[in-house]
């Protein structure tokens, strides 16, 4: 039994920000947040997560041409749901109308959604379920320190999503589908990028534990990506018995372009095989690898049998990357 | 060490290694900023096999000063 991609969708607010609208908010300017970021401008929502993410699910559903009655499961990777309850995956549940799907969200940040399609494979895998919905959605908006230029320049929203259907034609099992893959995690490097939910406060406590912005110690963040996203990759692609030469596109997670020259760099590849959409959208968190998946998709850049890598890195400290055979 | 250390800052910063000294600056004479040296400093990392932490970094400002913080870590090239 083989998990495939049989669809992808995405969506992204209207709103553009510009550098130059940040410049006007804080001291920075176009060019520096260009040549250290790429990032040229951002989407904001004035809807939230669950609107993004319904967005982003019902054109993957059109394009997998799945009845949303045949839907098994839904997971949605978010980090910054509308509500702590229900989940976002029931709210996106309710508008498909998917009425068989079991819904739950997975938290890890930036590696959410590459975490989200493993979890999903192996439960297709495992013949619990035949179809699924993986979305990633995120509103970094809400959680960002406007007037913080180190932070702010960097993220935006928006939500991907791609659709699961699970085969049992032998051939497509080794074939095509959803391949090897590895994860990682370490807590004891948490600090480095965070943001506290809701505040912790009751009439029995004497000091409240109040939310607050994300945090980040950039410099940290891009050592650990810059160190850890080959290892990941060559990991995957020695479980696959794959060279890097093998690979047609890698799908990063979009934190920065110079974390991503880096990579392409140290794995001696030619950045053009490193797709990148963050000039227009920024960091979207969970959801850059399905928006800039859907792209590629939608380009008709994806042949059966092209070899994907999809590496996720980022809070947690959280990594992966997995194997895809279109 | 030094010819070693100018094959590895010629390679991640795109510099001639013929123009690299002792006292070259990474970011007045080769134009590099903070993100360019941290890459250098994680290929310093790979090659020598010490560990350099981030606040270690705002005194290494020259290719002298790297020999001398090595050195000083017990790297002995």
């Amino acid at each position: 039994m083989a998990a495939r991609i049989i669809g992808t969708g995405s969506y992204v607010p209207d709103r553009i920000i510009t550098n130059d609208d940040l410049a006007e908010m804080v001291e920075t300017s176009d060019a520096w947040i260009v040549e250290r970021t790429g990032i040229r401008s951002r989407r904001i929502t004035e809807t939230g997560t669950t609107d993004m993410a319904v967005r982003a699910a019902k054109k993957a559903m059109e394009n997998a041409g799945l009845p949303p009655e045949e839907l098994e499961l839904i997971v949605v990777a978010t980090s910054t749901g509308d509500c702590l309850f229900p989940n976002t995956a029931c709210e996106v549940q309710a508008d498909l109308g998917a009425e068989k799907a079991v819904c739950f969200d997975l938290s890890a940040a930036c590696s959410g959604f590459l975490f989200s399609l493993n979890t999903a494979k192996v439960y297709l895998e495992s013949g619990a379920y035949k179809t699924a919905l993986v979305v990633g959605a995120d509103t970094l908006s809400k959680t960002v320190d406007w007037s913080d230029r180190s932070t702010c320049i960097l993220f935006g929203d928006g939500a991907g999503a791609a659709v699961l259907s699970s085969t049992e034609d032998e051939q497509a099992s080794w074939n095509r589908g959803i391949g090897d893959f590895t994860m990682g995690s370490d807590g004891s490097r948490g600090g480095c990028l965070t943001c506290r939910s809701t505040e912790l406060c009751s009439p029995f406590m004497e000091e409240k534990k109040t939310s607050g912005f994300m945090t980040m110690n950039g410099q940290e963040v891009f050592r650990f990506a810059v160190k850890t996203v080959p290892r990941s990759i060559e990991e995957v692609l020695k479980k696959a018995e794959l060279s890097p030469n093998d690979v047609k596109y890698f799908i990063l997670h979009q934190a920065n372009e110079r974390i991503i020259a880096s990579v392409a760099k140290r794995m001696k590849q030619d950045t053009a095989k490193f797709p990148m959409n963050l000039a227009q959208y920024g960091n979207t968190s969970g959801a850059s690898i399905p928006v800039l998946l859907d792209e590629i998709n939608r380009k008709g850049l994806l042949k059966p049998g092209d070899k994907l890598v999809i590496s996720g890195f980022g809070a947690g400290l959280t990594w992966g990357a997995t194997l895809v055979v279109w | 060490m030094l010819e070693k250390m100018k094959e590895i800052i010629a390679q991640q910063l795109n510099a001639e290694a013929e123009d690299i000294t002792e006292a070259t600056s990474f970011k007045d004479d080769l134009g590099a900023d903070s993100l360019d040296l941290f890459e250098l400093v994680m290929s310093l990392e790979e090659e020598y096999g010490v560990e350099i932490p981030s606040e270690d970094l705002e005194s290494l400002t020259t290719v002298g000063a790297v020999m001398e913080y090595l050195k000083a870590k017990g790297v002995d090239a």
